[in-house]
Order: C-alpha cells, then sequence, then structure tokens
C-alpha cells in the first residue's frame, strides 16, 4: 500500500496517458466508420469486399504491426502514434461492421415516411437515418472502447506510456501487486468510459430512454 | 386541387404491371378511395402524386400542372402523406413530429411548435400529450398524429395510404370519422387507399376501383358502385367484403 502512495503521481500520470491514447482511436474508428458504413449499408454493391478488407485488418496481430508501422508511416519506432494508428485500425475494422448493421436496421417504414415529407439529402442522413441508427453505432462504440482500454498496454513493449508500463515494470521486479494495480486500473479506465458513453448516449437519445430501453438495444417498433 | 392521371401506367424492369392505363381525375375537395385487391396498384397510383413513383407512360396534373416539371422535394412538402402506424419519427416528440415538415421550410422552431400545438387539438389530441414520443402512445394516437403532421404544412392535397388497416375497428371508425371531420373543416383533397370496401364506402366521396394488373374497373358514387356495379369483377369485390352470416352459424349462435 506504501509502495501505491508512493508511485501515486507516476500512476496517475499512466493512467491520463491511457485515457487520453484510448479516446483517440475511437474518435477517429467512429468519424471514419459511420460515413463508410453509410455508403455501404445503402450500396448495391461491394458490401462484401469492404467487410472482408475491414474484417481482415482485426485479424492482423498486433505486435508485428507495431513493428512494420514505423517503416510504413516513416516514424520513430517509439513515436506513440504507431500505436495510435494500429488501434486507429482495430477500431475502424470494427466499427465499420457495426455502422453497416445500424444503417441496415434502420425501419423502412420510417425511411419510406421521410421521403414522403420531403427530407432530402444530407437532411435525410443527419435528423432521420443517423438517430435510428445511433443506439446501434453506440453499443460498437462501447465495444471499441473497451477493447481499445486494453490494447493499449501492448504500446508499453514500444514505450508508449500507460498502465500497461505496471505489467512490464511489475514482471521485471518480480513485483505481483504492481501488475494488479495496472490490470485494476485498466479496469477502472474502461468502466469510466463505459458509463460516460452510456451517460452522454442518454442525453442524445432521450426518446431510447424515455420508452424505457437501454441504450445499445433496438427500439420497439 | 384537382388531380388528374392522364393515360398513365407503371411497368417495372422485370415486366411486371403495376398500373395499366388508368386516366382518373380526382376532384377539388373530395375524399376518393381507391380500392382493390393487393395487386391492384391502387397504391402505386397513389405515389404518383407525389413523385414517390415516376409513372412509365402519361402525365399526373394538379391543378393542371403537370407534377413532373416540379421539385419532388418541394411537391413532397405540400402534400400531405399518412401511412399505417402514422409514419413518426420515433426518436421525436409528438409536437416536433408535426412541426417537421414547417420546420424543414424554414418556419422556427417555435412558431412551427405553437402552430403544432394547435392542430393537437384539431384531431382531437389532448395536449398533454405533445412532449411523449410515439412508442408512448397507442395505435389510434398515432395516427391522429400523423394526420396532424401531414395538415401542419397547410397540405391541400392529404393521401392516405392504409392508414387504419392496423388499428381496432372501434377505433378506425373514430379515425375515419376524424378524415371526414378534417376533410370537412379544411377543405382538402384527399387520396385514400384501403383494400377494405366498407371502408371505402363509408369514407368516399366517389370511389375508384382497381381490379388485378392495375386496371381501373369503375369510378363512381358508392351507392352506385354498389347498385350498379360496372361488371362481375366490380360485383365480385362489393360482395366478397360484405359482412354476412352462415346459417350453420346463426343455428349455432341460436342454441
Amino acid at each position: 500500500m506504501a509502495w501505491l502512495y508512493d508511485n501515486a503521481p507516476v500512476i496517475g500520470g499512466y493512467a491520463a496517458a491511457h485515457a487520453w491514447y484510448s479516446l483517440v482511436p475511437l474518435v477517429v474508428g467512429v468519424v471514419f466508420s459511420v460515413p463508410v458504413g453509410w455508403l455501404v449499408s445503402r450500396a448495391a454493391h461491394g458490401r462484401g469486399m469492404v467487410l472482408a478488407i475491414v474484417g481482415a485488418l482485426y485479424a492482423i496481430p498486433s505486435l508485428p504491426l507495431l513493428m512494420v508501422l514505423p517503416s510504413i508511416l516513416g516514424t520513430r519506432i517509439l513515436d506513440p502514434i504507431n500505436l495510435e494508428v494500429a488501434l486507429g485500425m482495430y477500431a475502424v475494422a470494427l466499427m465499420v461492421q457495426y455502422c453497416v448493421d445500424a444503417f441496415d436496421s434502420v425501419d423502412s417504414t420510417v425511411l419510406q415516411s421521410a421521403d414522403a415529407m420531403g427530407f432530402g439529402g444530407f437532411r435525410r442522413f443527419w435528423d432521420v437515418e443517423l438517430p435510428q441508427a445511433a443506439p446501434v453505432i453506440l453499443a460498437g462504440m462501447r465495444v471499441v472502447s473497451v477493447s481499445t482500454i486494453s490494447l493499449i498496454t501492448v504500446g508499453s513493449l514500444i514505450g508508449v506510456e500507460s498502465l500497461g508500463m505496471l505489467f512490464v515494470e511489475g514482471y521485471q521486479r518480480s513485483f505481483p501487486f504492481e501488475i494488479l494495480v495496472g490490470i485494476v486500473g485498466t479496469m477502472g479506465i474502461a468502466a469510466a468510459f463505459d458509463a460516460a458513453l452510456v451517460v452522454i448516449g442518454g442525453m442524445l437519445m432521450p426518446w431510447n430512454r424515455a420508452v424505457g430501453h437501454g441504450i445499445g438495444e433496438r427500439g420497439r417498433r | 386541387m384537382t388531380i388528374v392521371f392522364d393515360h398513365v401506367s407503371k411497368t417495372y424492369d422485370d415486366g411486371t404491371i403495376g398500373v395499366g392505363d388508368v386516366s382518373l381525375t380526382v376532384r377539388d375537395g373530395e375524399v376518393m378511395v381507391l380500392v382493390g385487391p393487393s395487386g391492384s396498384g391502387k397504391t402505386t397510383l397513389m405515389r404518383m402524386v407525389n413523385r414517390m413513383v415516376e409513372p412509365t407512360s402519361g402525365r399526373v396534373l394538379i391543378d393542371g400542372r403537370d407534377v413532373r416539371g416540379r421539385d419532388p422535394i418541394a411537391l413532397r412538402r405540400s402534400i400531405g402523406y399518412v401511412i399505417q402506424g402514422g409514419g413518426l419519427l420515433p426518436h421525436r416528440t409528438v409536437v416536433d413530429n408535426i412541426a417537421t415538415i414547417p420546420m424543414l421550410n424554414g418556419v422556427g422552431r417555435k412558431r412551427a411548435r405553437d402552430h403544432a400545438m394547435g392542430l393537437l387539438g384539431k384531431v382531437g389530441l389532448d395536449a398533454s400529450l405533445a412532449g411523449r414520443y410515439p412508442a408512448q402512445l397507442s395505435g389510434g394516437q398515432r395516427q391522429r398524429v400523423g394526420v396532424a403532421r401531414a395538415l401542419a404544412a397547410d397540405a391541400r392535397i392529404l393521401l392516405m395510404d392504409e392508414p387504419f388497416s392496423a388499428v381496432d375497428p372501434v377505433v378506425r371508425r373514430e379515425l375515419q370519422n376524424e378524415v371526414r371531420r378534417v376533410q370537412h373543416d379544411f377543405g382538402v383533397t384527399v387520396v385514400f387507399v384501403t383494400h377494405d370496401i366498407n371502408e371505402a364506402f363509408f369514407l368516399a366521396d366517389r370511389i375508384a376501383l382497381l381490379g388485378d394488373g392495375g386496371v381501373l374497373e369503375q369510378v363512381d358514387v358508392p351507392s352506385r358502385i354498389l347498385g350498379t356495379p360496372a361488371n362481375e369483377r366490380v360485383r365480385a369485390f362489393v360482395e366478397a367484403g360484405r359482412p354476412r352470416m352462415d346459417k350453420g352459424v346463426r343455428c349455432g349462435l341460436a342454441v
């Protein structure tokens, strides 16, 4: 326990870096995947190909990817940007599939009704399709958030600061308590992100709350 | 407003005929009910009015103007459209659903909402429902909101596509009365699609009866559709929809 008090500033710094490095791929993943998912969901062709490609992205093992990325990106091997790009890729790999499902799940009568009312182009997307797809998109974000926060720890092997540093040091010093602190801290960040997503989702989707459904579930027809 | 279907037809890419060669005039301020079995093209015909469907041949005129010359988005905002379940946006409250089209047209939120609140009463809904979401309403209430929304942009034409087929008979009769009242109060021209001949008789100033392959069998006032059907198909369709009780059932009830 004394160790925990003594090292609180360092652990806090790791936790802050951990949270920040997790947030970026999550945001990038969503911003990229929503338009791609919308396009794929509408497209008559090419769906299988796009989903196969993003699916394959997720299958790339993370450590070799982190080794290869610097030569592709022209970055230094210890630059955090390598980790961010890798995790951004994984986020996209998961989120595109969720976004395609989200836009597929929008009730066609609602869309027809929107057309009949004279929603055109961007308004139809922004005012009708996106809010209707949002619960499934949020469900995807919750999965990606947890997955990213856990994967960040791999970055400690290439020197990117996060609570994963506690695993590396704990192993090196044969000090299990430090590893435990790293695990609990990582889980704590994951829980905090998840809670934040649920709260933000509830504020942005009051209709979901009003009809007594959990966030991420499909609304009643 | 007068709607003229001038020799319209719809043939799909695979050769199926949705609408045959239909010429029909809907007079200003009347309730015209398009009735017929499934696959008779009644919905397809109605959707030509707001360009949800483009005819393969022929023209649709509103007050003498070909709809093809009009921007589909602007055209649709000027025509009310009601479908089964009301077609409400599930993520907007009742008042915002009604205010949707005026707001699309650039009316300010406050004004659009005030107007929407006024319309609630006109379709027989309590103002306390304004803040609810569609999922929190009964089927009949949703349908009334759908009608209010269709009227909100001062539409002169209402297109109604089997709007009441999913509500129970008592509520359906109330809603049918509401349509007649709204039509009278607002002086709108109504095109109403149904497969239920009794609903057609109750609502219609005139009935257009369509048959298989989108053929117009007869256009007439209800009494003449009933009294002097144009052909066997009309007679058969009207007969099939009439309530009747089997002798066996009657005996069963008496026992």
